[in-house]
């Protein structure tokens, strides 16, 4: 890691003063679990860290059954999890913390960060740029190892996966998200927050270099059935090979309308109207829930080496659909 | 009167100007800095870096203090400041768990916190669980159920098995399974390492206490 500065201000207004206007001179920690990782590699090499967690306005989780869920940037995945109202009222985005399986990353990693992480693509990660291209601007992913790429979104020139837990979870509910910079805050949809880059002076996220998440709004519950379900590799920490949030309305068994979203299959949290669809007015059985699954995929490519996961997220999106109407069962 | 030793004698000796050169010399050296001072959004705050700060940390209940750059992990302040060698540098990109510490009673990878960063909160290496000389009882539950091999992962894993008694007294083996995610062990000693989490809550459970 190069040297680096290091200032802890107070308040929201200040982090934002403290922090440059273009990428790469400096950057915002917070749970730090992967920004040290990026400086350790020289991925990015900052002269300043803006350390946000003294900012006490950005803690906390609040729920009021008639506003909805808040919660502040820095609450902690284990803050999430322990909180008896996300799991009764957000299922489907205490199970997707539940995904995080490691206790330390748990603690120290923040929901802020969750959705601000960079993704794990290999290339990118070896220094390659997000775009992996080589010194003739041939991409590194269609010719290399693609087995843990984009399935979904993948025309390029971007190929990496959103590597977020959380952002499915909340996009299937419909959070916004609340943003500051120096011109003040701004809100969107947690789904705009997220874009496929087209250059390598493009980002993955709506964020600009000077502005720091404040803090995630989930609509109030509407008793819908929702559900997350994650095909991994690995029982322990690592992150998981596709995912699949989804939320339903019911009127009594019948789905009045549905909102799907899969992680890790593309450049963004995949939100799929297309599977969405053909669960309207239709009682959940299994093959309502394939067919579900097979409209979710219909537009995937393999790049090569990736094909397996078309099968993986068919799955994920069949099995989070039963999960949800089943009631949270395993 | 007492003797006077070289090193006074040259002290004494030494002109202005010598003196204003060795100082001038010691303030263009990356030494300790502190801190400067930026008004931003109308309050000062405090930069510090990209040069060594002093830094206090609060390890196993004592105060420990270095002369550390802000890039300093809590990990690399731990072994090579403090010499506290339990927790282990293996992966260093917060995947493996051997640097695992408490902070605040919560465990985290030290590799992936700076040590500015720690400052005025509560640490706990696997150093500070024994207890008057006797071995908290994750650690004898670790030697009775046989849980390592080469013995690397093991303090990571010890502090890391703690903090999930701590928080779940009463597992169950599928508790177990699942709440030790965060820790891998390439010799693959799992079958122990979970016998020994049951074991030691068991004993917990018998009224055995011990922080």
């Amino acid at each position: 890691m190069r040297p680096i500065e290091y200032a802890s201000p107070r308040t929201k207004e200040q982090a934002v003063r403290l922090l440059a206007s273009t990428w790469g001179e400096t950057a915002v920690l917070a749970g730090g679990t992967d920004l040290l990782s990026l400086l350790k590699d020289d991925v990015i090499a900052p002269r300043r860290l803006v350390n946000i967690k003294e900012i006490e306005e950005l803690r906390g989780i609040a729920f009021d059954p008639r506003k909805g869920l808040r919660l502040g940037a820095l609450v902690t995945i284990e803050e999430l999890l322990d909180d008896p109202r996300v799991r009764q009222h957000y299922s489907a985005l205490a199970e997707a913390a539940e995904g995080i399986r490691s206790p330390q990353i748990r603690n120290m990693g923040t929901v802020g960060g969750d959705l601000c992480q960079r993704p794990r693509c290999w290339y990118f990660r070896a220094g390659f740029g997000l775009l992996a291209r080589d010194a003739q601007g041939r991409s590194l992913v269609l010719h290399g190892d693609n087995r843990y790429h984009a399935i979904l979104g993948n025309e390029g020139p971007a190929y990496f996966v959103s590597p977020s837990s959380l952002a499915p979870p909340l996009i299937a509910y419909e959070a916004r998200l609340r943003l500051f910079g120096p011109g003040g805050t701004r809100e969107m949809p947690v789904q705009a927050f997220f874009r496929i880059p087209q250059s390598e002076e493009e980002r993955e996220h709506d964020l600009r270099p000077n502005e720091i998440v404040t803090e995630i709004l989930i609509p109030p519950p509407r008793g819908e059935a929702s559900a997350t379900y994650e095909v991994r590799q690995r029982e322990a920490l690592d992150w998981p090979l596709a995912t699949a949030s989804v939320a339903l309305q019911m009127d009594g068994d019948r789905v009045t309308a549905a909102r799907i979203v899969m992680g890790h299959v593309a450049p963004i949290p995949w939100l799929s109207p297309e599977a969405a669809q053909t669960l309207v007015n239709k009682t959940i059985t299994e093959d309502v829930a394939q067919a579900a699954g097979e409209a979710a995929v219909r537009r995937a490519r393999s790049l090569g080496r990736n094909g397996y996961k078309i099968q993986l997220a068919r799955v994920a999106v069949k099995r989070a659909i039963l999960r949800a109407v089943q009631g949270g069962a395993r | 009167m007492r003797d006077r030793r070289p090193s006074d004698e040259r002290a004494a000796s030494l002109s202005r100007r010598e003196f204003l050169k060795i100082s001038g010399l010691s303030l263009s050296l990356p030494v300790v800095t502190d801190f400067r001072v930026m008004r931003v959004a109308g309050a000062e705050v405090k930069i510090f870096g990209p040069g060594k700060v002093p830094v206090t940390l609060n390890i196993n209940g004592k105060a420990y203090t270095a002369h550390l750059e802000p890039r300093v992990t809590l990990l690399e302040a731990l072994r090579e400041e403090f010499h506290l060698t339990g927790a282990k540098r293996v992966c260093d990109r917060g995947t493996c768990g051997a640097c695992t510490v408490l902070m605040d009673g919560k465990p985290v990878y030290s590799c992936s916190v700076l040590a500015i960063d720690a400052q005025g909160r509560s640490i706990t290496t696997v150093e500070g669980l024994m207890k008057d000389g006797r071995l908290h009882p994750i650690q004898q539950a670790f030697i009775d159920n046989d849980a390592q091999q080469c013995g690397f992962c093991t303090p990571g894993f010890v502090v890391a098995c703690k903090a999930f008694l701590d928080k779940n007294p009463h597992p169950t083996p599928e508790d177990v399974r699942k709440g030790l995610g965060g820790n891998f062990c390439r010799c693959g000693t799992y079958m122990g390492i979970r016998a020994a989490v049951l074991q030691a809550a068991h004993m917990q459970k018998g009224g055995a206490s011990h922080d």
